[in-house]
């Protein structure tokens, strides 16, 4: 490549750079400083280098639970939006024969992203409640004589919106996965005798370990992430490592919510960068 | 087994997994549609079935009552945000995505900002924004310091659709263009944008969706003034009355309005050029 082809390249992602620089790079830059710096307690940022919010975070026994219960949410989301996703790609691409109408099913899985998350999640309310519509049909049917409490705030309805929420980012990479197996392929296996399960386990699974790989690294590091899903739908009953340091926001103690922020920012790329050893991520994207 | 039956008989997994795809697509629908029901009921209705009456009461009573908030306020920053955060996102992720395929020294790096700007917490990097103002003195608004925050988010996005437009793009119909005498300046506005059209309305369609009900990155950045997405979170904590519902209703309006020109404009590209006999 020649240094004027550099230069062209450099100036066609010179508006993204221009983005990511001020609201990526030094962001993250500003709360790394903040996590050695002391507050004053009204608000204010003391200029000074102190591991103290380190020492804090890492030795309180709150960490672990919260590190505990963030976990807990991350592995229970992804492995069902896995799995639900997985199977309505598979059904999508070898089971719906006119392209057409599996572009038109893929898109209708597509439409809710578009969408506000938090009117998703809060649509639950009347379905899960105690009132809801759920616990009214199953003791209008007899199955259950009290309304069944563990339905909404609690962890169950936790899992539910977010499994809710991020199922298309498990969807939509495994689907582009699959898209790319030829057909043939198959078709020649089943030929030469391999059972429909051997096909799914020699050819289907480890195509779509990519699309797998894509889509975990969307649902853990949003799960991870994130505080309103935990806040709102557990009714206070369940702590995320996000909302920990979002209460210390709001009294204004910058300093010790910065260094859990690294904390988990460093948490956070320690397991994308597992995941994207077994992934080709870039080859993956760009191809 | 012979091979007519297996190409023409569904096998018994066809039926197991269409069950799991439309059990799916209920409980991704299903509840929106509960509480579209419901915010249509009248005074004295709550946040459960049965429905009580029915009515626009909580329409009116959303963006007449105090209480509620700035609803109108909120909707009208949220909309000009958006219109904003779709031109930019559009216009940068082309570029990007041609700077990409050209490919150039360093490009890797950015690729890898881009996959951590899309990954690190919202909130983390709002915090970010906020503190970074403050040391500089700036005032954070949602037109400035949440407009960039928005766009660390829906940039990312718009460059990974695309890739994906970009890997089905021929570049011999680049260089037929450059061979009859184009210059790269023509080569981009007469071949490489019209070909493009449709992937570009669907990352606009991703630039004005994500940065409408955007969040998490909004919070800390968007000043004294609330976009919509925070107000429907403080209404979330506060409010209990069908009017959360009705603003559900009236948000969600939008996003299929938006979806319904996008999809329906690319639909209406690919068909005129399916007559026209391609380009």
């Amino acid at each position: 490549m020649t240094r004027r082809g550099n230069l062209a390249g450099w100036l066609y992602v010179s508006p993204l750079v221009l983005v990511l620089v001020p609201f990526f790079v030094l962001p993250i830059l500003v709360v790394l400083a903040a996590s050695f710096m002391e507050t004053d307690g009204f608000g204010g940022i003391i200029p000074t280098v102190t591991l103290a919010n380190y020492a804090g975070v890492l030795t309180s026994k709150l960490t672990l639970d919260l590190y505990l219960a963030t976990i807990k949410f991350t592995i229970l989301t992804w492995a069902f939006s896995g799995i639900i996703g997985f199977w309505v790609a598979y059904f999508l691409v070898f089971h719906i024969r006119n392209p057409l109408i599996a572009i038109g099913l893929f898109l209708v899985c597509t439409v809710p992203f578009w969408t506000s998350n938090i009117i998703r999640m809060i649509s639950w309310i009347p379905l899960l409640g105690k009132e809801g519509l759920v616990n009214s049909t199953l003791i209008g049917a007899g199955v259950v004589d009290q309304p069944l409490e563990f339905l909404l705030f609690s962890d169950f309805a936790v899992v539910v919106a977010y499994v809710h929420q991020l199922t298309i980012f498990m969807i939509v990479p495994i689907f582009n996965a699959l898209a790319r197996i030829d057909k043939r392929i198959v078709e020649a296996a089943l030929d030469a005798g391999a059972s429909r399960f051997d096909v799914l386990r020699l050819i289907v699974l480890p195509m779509a370990k990519n699309g797998i790989a894509l889509g975990s690294i969307f649902v853990v590091s949003i799960v991870m992430g994130d505080f309103f899903v935990v806040k709102v739908m557990s009714g206070g009953g369940s702590a995320s490592v996000v909302g920990a340091f979002y209460e210390d926001i709001s009294v204004l103690q910058y300093p010790p919510a910065a260094a859990s922020a690294i904390v988990l920012t460093l948490v956070l790329t320690l397991v994308v960068a597992l995941i994207l050893r077994s992934v080709d991520i870039r080859r993956e994207i760009t191809r | 087994m012979s091979r007519v039956t297996r190409d023409q008989r569904r096998p018994w997994t066809f039926y197991v997994l269409a069950g799991v795809f439309i059990l799916y697509v209920a409980a991704l629908y299903g509840p929106m549609i509960c509480i579209y029901i419901l915010s249509f009921q009248d005074i004295r209705g709550g946040l459960v079935f049965p429905m009580k009456g029915t009515s626009l009461h909580w329409f009116v009573d959303l963006f007449t009552q105090a209480r509620t908030g700035d609803v109108k306020g909120s909707f009208d920053r949220s909309i000009r945000l958006a219109l904003a955060v779709t031109l930019i996102t559009v216009v940068a992720s082309f570029l990007a995505g041609l700077g990409f395929r050209r490919g150039f020294r360093g490009d890797g790096i950015v690729f890898y900002l881009m996959i951590g700007s899309l990954v690190a917490p919202g909130l983390v990097l709002g915090i970010g924004v906020g503190l970074a103002c403050t040391f500089l003195g700036l005032e954070a608004a949602w037109y400035s310091s949440a407009l960039g925050a928005q766009l660390s988010w829906t940039l990312p996005f718009g460059v990974l659709v695309m890739f994906a437009v970009m890997s089905r793009f021929d570049g011999r119909w680049e260089e037929a263009a450059r061979d009859l005498g184009a210059t790269p300046a023509q080569t981009i506005r007469l071949v490489v944008v019209p070909v493009l059209a449709p992937g570009l309305v669907a990352v606009g369609l991703f630039g004005f969706t994500l940065s409408y009900d955007e969040f998490a990155r909004s919070l800390q950045t968007a000043g004294s003034l609330n976009t919509l997405p925070l107000e429907i979170w403080s209404m979330t904590l506060n409010v209990t009355s069908p009017s959360l519902y009705a603003l559900g209703t009236v948000t969600t309006l939008i996003s299929f309005l938006i979806i319904g020109l996008s999809l329906g404009s690319i639909v209406l590209i690919q068909r005129r050029r399916a007559a026209g006999g391609g380009h």
